[in-house]
């Protein structure tokens, strides 16, 4: 009998406390609630700078794009949230296609934000921008011999590509930008040619495959630009010396440019702090919060002119970009995956 | 099992049942319908259109996908099942250095999370990690031209998910060899039984329902895995959920997929209720002692099992604490202990609540003969299968649902403006854990009830109590070994558990396992190392107390005999 009512007891309080947890109201014109997919150290100082500059706090979820992209769906009109951050231009053309978002009409984010990095109705914005660089092995292979991702389908690769899952976005886009760039059936070629040449089947993640190629498990991989630049910065003495025999190229300087793409978001239909959410999104674009996600993830701002105050991004300098509409990779995402599964790109 | 209880109990009680259990019935069911509405919500995909991508899938990729799918549920089951149960025969029949110590030490793995074990052994073993570059440097070979197993592959996430979960099965297993009483023992001896003979003909029948449930369990595990086969790039029928839902945008199929799951693992616990049957073993708990081993055998147990302790446990836990260590990088701050307190909430209350729910369906099904409770039990406990994601968003939707309808409801007759009452709550997510945990506490009570003899329901209601009363002053008390076991086994996975907390938390709010993984995913394994540590240190506190409850009683039931 006693331990029964001691549990009970217990279960009283909790109850108790649980109710009045959650009863926390969550909407007030001095706190901005945002979603968010980004995580990253350095976003709490430019979280803070947002909240000093206007003295609206900000409430957060971090989590898994898909995971939040549903849970506003499933909220509908009564979501607390006002803005939408999200990776992978694929995912925000997703959120805006099931109709979240809020076309804007604002002066500011319409002049920082270039119009490839942005949909064409306002809907979304692009701030900062990742590329797919090619990682080689310095001792097997010349970079003029690898200066395209069209040369990755080369014969002469066999087994020496590493590279990640083809389900991965950051594959995904790619993809797609060769189904745009070289229509569907050459681009299913260069794709066989990929999966053809795979050293391995595809594992891990983009920072596995850089250290594949330093061991020697293969002598190319694909890999976002950021993962490179992270070891560059490390404070570890082997990640440094992975990056003396690892070298990178910027594909496709001579034609249509790198792959990009993006990490952004939009405004919420349903925002209760609409006025909160849009000061939100013009900072994200000012060059205070741009010059933030140069230097902590090492991203390029899509805000042009903005000061790097990065010396590991400065080094690489400028190089030429692919200014494809960025919204067009999110249309083709699904058939890139087909593709991928059609020509046993794992 | 409970079917017989349950029908013994009514034919007894048949006229009084009916009015008086009435009530417990009903909320049973309605308890039940709570858990299994997200599970619905999921399976009623399959009147929804879909895409091409249903032929898509299956002219693809699925083939493969189910095949590694069965290869992986093989090698699992016969991992949890030759460990879990050879260790729990020899810790509970034989005598030998460190088995007091070993007897409580095999659960460890279980505070272990498979994919932080995944990303452990992935540092430790992969071409650019330090087992291999000291290899390349004793022996001069390169890279390509020697052949070393590859941990990402599929044995590589049947050998992690095999010792993550091994020790459900030891659990199981263990308190079923040490209810075999010793007059069955004797017995088999006088027939002319060996050792083996005994342990083959006797023991192992004897204990398969234990066995059966701890495999089942972590078989399930293995079914809603994303975590490890992802970072193994290993694509079982799960990747197929995420890549119709993920990569093609398809929602709906990623639903039909799932549902297709549901009806597997259904179809496979209806199947081993059939082959269980109606066959019910009450021994009286005289257990054998233990007896002494001596030179080789001795130490030949002892390695035996201290093996699944240490690729389980301190392998792993080693290289975490070397990553942490050796990380110039590492964040150890008031930040953390945050998500200490958060983690320590959640599964507490998490904990609580599952075995009260468990305790009520488990309760109504022994009581009740009526097939609906049953049907509804049994539907109930698939939320286990499910990968987390797809439970969160089956979980999401009609939470979405009902909150819009109290807005609206509170808007229209009160005038009252509110935000979200359930979704983003605490009782939410506490709900989604309910969904996805509700298994291990009942599997557990469930055995722990089956325990509490009819007869003893009957002397206590011919006493004149009534059921509530019966289940307070009779079973509670016999039943705490069991609870207590089913509150921690809840609270472990809670702690563990990703998905759901990713989709469902407050503002504000991360626990351990959210921080580790967020820093895993950004590909900073060695970062992520501390908070995983910590989720593992804090883990053990209720595993060891679980584990030295388990050998008091043991000791207590051997010390009986004497």
């Amino acid at each position: 009998m006693k331990p029964f009512s001691r549990a009970k007891l217990l279960s009283y309080a909790l109850t108790l406390a649980l109710l009045s947890w959650s009863a926390v109201a969550q909407t007030q014109s001095k706190t901005l609630n945002l979603y968010t997919a980004r995580h990253y150290s350095t976003d709490e100082a430019f979280y803070s700078g947002f909240t000093k500059l206007t003295g609206i706090k900000i409430n957060r979820i971090e989590g898994g794009e898909d995971a939040l992209f549903e849970r506003i769906k499933a909220e509908g009109a009564a979501s607390p949230a006002d803005v939408f951050l999200t990776v992978d231009v694929a995912r925000i053309w997703r959120a805006e296609q099931a109709g979240i978002f809020e076309a804007l009409k604002s002066a500011v984010l319409t002049k920082q934000v270039p119009a490839h990095f942005r949909a064409a109705n306002n809907t979304w914005f692009g701030f900062s921008s990742r590329a797919r660089v090619i990682a080689y092995d310095r001792s097997k292979v010349s970079p003029g011999d690898i200066a395209r991702y069209e040369d990755l389908a080369g014969p002469k690769w066999k087994k020496e590509i590493c590279t990640r899952s083809s389900s991965h976005p950051y594959n995904l886009s790619l993809i797609s930008s060769m189904i745009h760039h070289l229509g569907e059936d050459k681009a299913r070629e260069w794709a066989r040619g990929v999966a053809g040449n795979l050293a391995r089947p595809p594992r891990g993640g983009d920072t596995d495959q850089l250290k594949a190629v330093d061991v020697g498990e293969c002598s190319i991989a694909l890999a976002n630009h950021y993962y490179y630049l992270r070891l560059l910065r490390s404070a570890k003495t082997e990640d440094r010396a992975l990056v003396e025999r690892v070298k990178i190229v910027w594909p496709n300087q001579n034609d249509r440019g790198t792959h990009l793409n993006i990490s952004g978001g939009g405004l919420l239909k349903t925002a209760p702090n609409r006025d909160g959410g849009i000061k939100f999104l013009e900072y994200l674009a000012s060059d205070t919060a741009q010059t933030y996600f140069a230097n902590g993830n090492n991203e390029w701002p899509t805000v042009k002119g903005v000061k790097l105050d990065n010396p590991a991004l400065e080094q690489f300098g400028r190089f030429r970009t692919d200014s494809l509409p960025l919204a067009k990779l999110g249309e083709t995402q699904a058939a890139a995956q087909k593709m991928a599964d059609q020509v046993g790109w794992k | 099992m409970t079917t017989l209880a349950a029908t013994l109990r009514t034919r007894v009680f048949k006229e009084e049942s009916l009015n008086r259990i009435g009530a417990l019935g009903f909320v049973s069911l309605v308890t039940a319908a709570l858990v299994v509405a997200p599970i619905v919500a999921v399976v009623w995909n399959i009147v929804l259109p879909s895409e091409a991508t249903w032929s898509h899938l299956a002219s693809t990729v699925l083939p493969e996908y189910i095949l590694n799918t069965l290869l992986l549920l093989a090698l699992v089951a016969v991992g949890v099942i030759t460990s879990g149960v050879s260790v729990a025969w020899l810790v509970t029949n034989y005598r030998f250095p460190g088995q007091r110590i070993l007897e409580w030490a095999l659960v460890l793995p279980m505070a272990m999370p498979a994919y932080v074990m995944a990303y452990a052994y992935t540092d430790w073993l992969q071409a650019a990690g330090p087992v291999q570059t000291t290899l390349r440097e004793l022996t001069g070979w390169r890279v390509r031209e020697y052949w070393f197993p590859e941990i990402r592959s599929l044995p590589g996430a049947a050998a992690m998910l095999s010792f993550a979960l091994y020790p459900y099965v030891y659990l199981l297993a263990r308190s079923a060899f040490i209810d075999q009483s010793r007059s069955t023992h004797e017995a088999a001896q006088l027939a002319g039984y060996g050792v083996w003979g005994r342990f083959w003909h006797v023991s192992l029948p004897l204990a398969r329902t234990g066995i059966v449930a701890g495999a089942a369990l972590a078989l399930m595990e293995t079914l809603a895995d994303f975590g490890t086969v992802s970072y193994f790039a290993v694509n079982t029928f799960t990747t197929g959920i995420y890549r119709a839902w993920l990569s093609l945008g398809d929602a709906v199929a990623a639903g039909q997929l799932a549902t297709c799951l549901l009806v597997f693992v259904f179809t496979m616990l209806a199947i081993e209720r059939r082959q269980r049957g109606r066959a019910r073993y009450a021994g009286k708990r005289n257990p054998m002692p233990p007896q002494p081993l001596s030179g080789w055998r001795a130490w030949g147990a002892c390695a035996l099992c201290s093996a699944p302790i240490a690729f389980g446990f301190v392998i792993p836990a080693a290289i975490l604490l070397k990553l942490t260590l050796t990380n110039p990088e590492v964040q150890f701050g008031a930040h953390l202990y945050g998500l200490v307190f958060n983690t320590f909430i959640l599964a507490g209350i998490a904990a609580v609540a599952a075995v009260a729910v468990a305790l009520l369906l488990a309760y109504a099904a022994r009581t009740l003969t009526s097939p609906l409770v049953h049907g509804a039990n049994r539907v109930a406990v698939l939320g286990y299968a499910l990968p987390g994601a797809v439970i969160a968003v089956g979980i999401l939707f009609p939470l979405g649902i009902i909150d819009n309808a109290v807005i609206a409801l509170l808007r229209e007759y009160f005038g009252i403006k509110s935000g979200l009452l359930l979704t983003g709550s605490l009782v939410a997510l506490i709900y989604a854990y309910l969904v996805r945990f509700l298994t291990v506490a009942f599997q557990t009570v469930e055995a722990g009830l089956t325990r509490v003899t009819p007869s003893m329901d009957d002397a206590a209601r011919s006493l004149g109590l009534s059921p509530a009363r019966t289940l307070v002053r009779v079973h509670a008390p016999i039943m705490r070994g069991s609870m207590a076991t089913a509150a921690l086994l809840v609270f472990v996975d809670v702690m563990k558990e990703l998905p759901a907390t990713f989709a469902m938390r407050p503002f504000n709010f991360d626990t351990l396992a959210i921080e580790a993984y967020n820093l895993a995913k950004d590909e900073r394994i060695a970062e992520a190392a501390l908070p995983a540590l910590v989720m593992v240190a804090i883990a053990l506190v209720p595993l060891v107390l679980l584990s030295r409850q388990i050998a008091a009683s043991a000791r207590r039931s051997r010390e009986n005999i004497h």
